[in-house]
């Protein structure tokens, strides 16, 4: 609760939270705010631009994009948060891990994460796809052999700074359980700089899975997933822009509030005193 | 000097040989039978097994590693299905565009962060840097792909200054030709470098030799751009050599919407036509680049900075 106050208290978290709410209750309210369907084909209105009754134009179908831009954002962020969220969890934990007890497990891990941190982000995930087929399944698959790696990494550094502090000091010569200590202790502050740095990767997160989908390599059409509303607006771009510009902005609408969001949070779980 | 230099050198082994095993395992963990996923359904029996043997699938696994090891040490990285050229012939016809893509967008980046970072130090806490702090936020928000169309939308297709992609003859044309896709390769690496460039500058001003050059009465902007900038400027190249991998892995993406023929547009037309043995040679090239860029600006920092140099 105080972090969610100091957040509001710093203006980039305040605005940030601003923006993600007005999304979500824009995505709650798409039924009220739109009387069209986001999958119904109308030919007779196809390749409208932006009026009153249709904000963001109609697509080659005759869709209604601004109905298709808001179902899309139920698809990307549910794809990204679990894309992010999912392996940092598991980075966290090897991480801490690795850093606590040290030793040749620890060697081993950072080798490892050396390596895997060698590859070109995009290529990793695009071989990786490639070799597994293109499904929303691989895709997940996908990114939980990347993205964990920045965080192990992170967390494992934060560990070892921390486990020399006086305080986990204190906890050892009070016979502390070695759990305890790691979990109760040491995770709440070395997870601090791992959250704002997810934060940053959401923002990239959501445009990598946009890409993948774009690149017909991620979610399948007739989902209205963003890349896919991307690149089925190419053929279009000349006669009706809107089809390809909305969707893109409504990506770079939920990377800024991403960042911004990242901005707050390492104001407001920066150490008082 | 030459001693540290090896010593990155000999540390490199473990690093490439971890590379190998990973684009190895890449293989590995595909669903199902790799000489059938490589061909297709219409493979007869014969050909499957011609397959199997010219690529040792019939071999232990361990066996087949060392078959791809020796491939990428004789620097082949395998044989291309498709093309049925070796990995590395294909590599090189198409290297120089994306070495292109990363040079002209790194100066691109270079160009557009080094006043904004300098503006934004100078005017430090002030309303200037935090409007230039939203802007770059704002830009990192833009995704590549999207802002590639935008940009041939507007500056190809409306005002017809840059052509909608594809290269040309001759290094002139080359450059303008692949201008478009290093601008937006470049605006993601900007924001990245002004970032890190705006922290090393500030942090420079603090130092003692900045008081000392001002008590010695020499001007504002002469300490800036004699003493501050580069003294900056080399942290941030290290700092460029590690996000290598992340410029690298953006020409990808720009390659493919430019119709670049470079190393990006290689992959995906390799995992569109499941050519295999391309997708993992190039994996296992595309780090060793990386690899190889972070080896070079390391001895770049340690030429650079003479406390790194005289360890």
């Amino acid at each position: 609760m105080q972090v969610l106050k100091d957040l509001l208290r710093s203006p980039a978290g305040a605005l940030a939270l601003l923006m993600l709410l007005a999304t979500l209750l824009a995505t709650l309210l798409t039924p009220l705010l739109s009387p069209y369907d986001a999958f119904a084909l109308d030919f007779g209105n196809a390749l409208q631009p932006p009026s009153a009754a249709h904000w963001f134009g109609t697509d080659n179908f005759g869709r209604d994009i601004f109905t298709r831009v808001m179902a899309g954002a139920v698809y990307d962020l549910r794809l990204a948060l679990i894309c992010v969220f999912g392996p940092m969890a598991f980075g966290v934990l090897i991480g801490l891990v690795s850093g606590f007890f040290g030793g040749r497990v620890d060697a081993a891990l950072m080798r490892l994460t050396d390596i895997v941190w060698a590859f070109p982000f995009y290529v990793l995930v695009l071989a990786i796809v490639g070799v597994l087929g293109p499904s929303e399944a691989n895709l997940y698959i996908a990114f939980f052999l990347v993205n964990w790696i920045g965080y192990a990494r992170i967390v494992r550094g934060e560990t070892l700074l921390i486990g020399r502090l006086e305080f986990i000091e204190a906890t050892r010569v009070l016979r502390f359980g070695k759990p305890r200590i790691m979990l109760r202790h040491i995770l709440p502050n070395a997870v601090t700089p791992a959250l704002v740095y997810s934060m940053s990767d959401v923002v990239l997160t959501v445009q990598a899975v946009a890409a993948l989908s774009f690149f017909g390599l991620g979610v399948q059409p007739p989902a209205p997933e963003w890349g896919l509303l991307i690149v089925e607006s190419i053929d279009y771009m000349r006669e009706a822009p809107w089809m390809t510009l909305f969707p893109g902005l409504a990506i770079v609408w939920i990377g800024i509030a991403f960042s911004l969001l990242g901005e707050g949070l390492s104001v407001a779980l920066k150490p008082k005193g | 000097m030459i001693q540290v230099i090896f010593k990155r050198l000999l540390m490199l082994v473990p690093v490439l040989i971890g590379i190998t095993l990973i684009g190895f395992l890449l293989l590995q963990v595909m669903p199902g039978d790799a000489a059938e996923r490589a061909m297709g359904t219409r493979a007869s029996a014969e050909e499957l097994a011609e397959m199997r043997r010219l690529w040792g699938l019939d071999l232990p696994i361990w066996q087949q590693y060392l078959l791809f090891l020796r491939d990428c040490l004789t620097g082949s990285f395998g044989v291309s299905i498709f093309h049925k050229k070796a990995v590395i012939t294909l590599v090189a016809e198409r290297l120089p565009f994306t070495l292109g893509i990363v040079a002209l967008s790194t100066l691109i980046a270079l160009v557009i962060a080094l006043p904004f970072a300098s503006l934004a130090a100078v005017r430090r806490g002030r309303p200037a840097d935090h409007a230039i702090r939203q802007i770059f936020v704002a830009l990192i928000a833009v995704p590549p792909f999207w802002l590639s169309y935008v940009l041939i939308l507007w500056l190809s297709l409306r005002l017809g200054w840059f052509p909608t992609g594809g290269v040309g003859e001759g290094l002139a044309e080359n450059l303008y030709r692949l201008f478009l896709p290093s601008l937006v390769v470049g605006l993601s690496t900007a924001a990245l470098i002004q970032q890190t460039l705006r922290a090393a500058l500030i942090d420079t001003m603090k130092a003692d030799y900045v008081d000392t050059a001002r008590a010695k009465g020499l001007r504002r902007h002469e300490i800036f751009l004699r003493h501050v900038m580069p003294n900056s400027l080399i942290s941030t190249i290290s700092i460029i050599g590690v996000r290598v991998s992340w410029i690298i892995g953006g020409t990808v993406v720009v390659e493919k919407i430019f119709s670049v023929p470079g190393l990006g547009s290689l992959l995906i037309d390799a995992i569109v036509s499941r050519d295999l043995p391309v997708i993992r040679g190039l994996t296992v090239f595309f780090a060793i680049m990386v690899v190889i860029v972070n080896l070079i600006t390391d001895i770049l920092y340690a030429l650079a900075d003479p406390r790194v140099r005289l360890e």
